[in-house]
């Protein structure tokens, strides 16, 4: 049988890798996008395996809201992606920096 | 048995996620993105969660990753400076990779979450309808819920168009002068004589 702490790991290793991610692609937005997305996959994961071995559907519940807003933010965020390449021609983060923040 | 089906999806699934972070090309990128979300829906099927694998692969294989392969091919992007950086922050990017996966599997290991300290339940049996329960709850307990995602989901479309509309080219709307408007600039009177409608020969053969 497998344990619940195989699905808890399996969820830690894909944050981490996706926390790498951020790092390595610290340049191209599109990528960074990609990997929110790969971090609300691994938190559903986690979710769904606490829901099965606890025997409480609510959990599934949650990842049915998560998966509500990922869409969302995934379709505000491409927007904003497309606004900006089409003012700016470029999607290079560190061009980004008139706010000067 | 089930041990193998985790074990395949579960290193399948790691490797769609490490080439998504290190491939060059971002419509591949993309692609592997696809593969882990199916993987994933595999293994949110060994975890008995039907509905959710297979929302899964509808709304994020179907739509946001559609949507996603959409933009990246849309955007004609130079890829070149957008590398810059990649080997300078590899030894940061693994350190922290690290310390949050040797972190995150102290607390979520073996010992405390292992087999004997959590019991893998019993199967539920095969006319066990996993939608009909998320539905029964949704609907009654996680009523209100419901409805603000739906209105969250709403927010986003039309965000999504009015940022992306382009204002000259589009149809929009002048409100000044749509109050301003009067009758002569819309309707036109013509004037005609009456006119004798001609009769029908399909009439006529039935009288």
């Amino acid at each position: 049988m497998i344990a619940l702490s195989d699905f808890l790991i399996l969820g830690a290793l894909l944050f981490s890798l996706s926390v790498a991610g951020i790092f390595l692609n610290r340049k191209n937005i599109i990528i960074i996008l990609m990997c929110v997305e790969l971090m609300l996959l691994a938190v559903n994961l986690n979710f769904v395996a606490f829901s099965h071995y606890s025997g409480d559907i609510a959990g599934q519940i949650f990842v049915f809201f998560i998966l509500t807003v990922a869409a969302a933010e995934a379709a505000i965020g491409l927007a904003i992606l497309v606004v900006l390449f089409r003012n700016k021609h470029t999607i290079n983060v560190a061009k980004l920096n008139e706010l000067k923040g | 048995m089930e041990q193998i089906i985790f074990y395949c999806f579960a290193g399948l699934l790691l490797f769609a996620a490490s080439m998504v972070i290190t491939i060059r090309n971002p419509v591949r990128a993309a692609l592997f993105l696809i593969l882990a979300f199916f993987t994933s829906a595999g293994i949110w099927l060994l975890l008995e969660a039907e509905f959710l694998a297979m929302t899964l692969v509808l709304v994020y294989v179907g739509a946001v990753m559609v949507l996603f392969l959409f933009v990246v091919m849309m955007l004609d992007i130079d890829l070149a400076p957008l590398q810059e950086g990649f080997a300078k922050y590899l030894p940061l990017g693994i350190l922290v990779a690290a310390l949050i996966t040797i972190e995150m599997i102290a607390v979520l290991g073996a010992s405390h979450f292992g087999l004997e300290l959590v019991s893998a339940p019993i199967p539920h049996p095969a006319d066990y309808s996993n939608t009909k329960e998320i539905g029964l709850l949704l609907y009654t307990v996680y009523v209100y819920p419901f409805e603000i995602a739906s209105v969250i989901l709403t927010v986003a479309i039309v965000a999504a168009i009015t940022l992306t509309l382009r204002e000259k080219k589009s149809k929009s709307q002048n409100i000044s002068e749509q109050v301003k408007v009067r009758r002569e600039d819309r309707v036109r009177m013509v004037k005609m004589d009456a006119v004798k409608p001609e009769r029908n020969e399909h009439q006529e053969s039935k009288s």
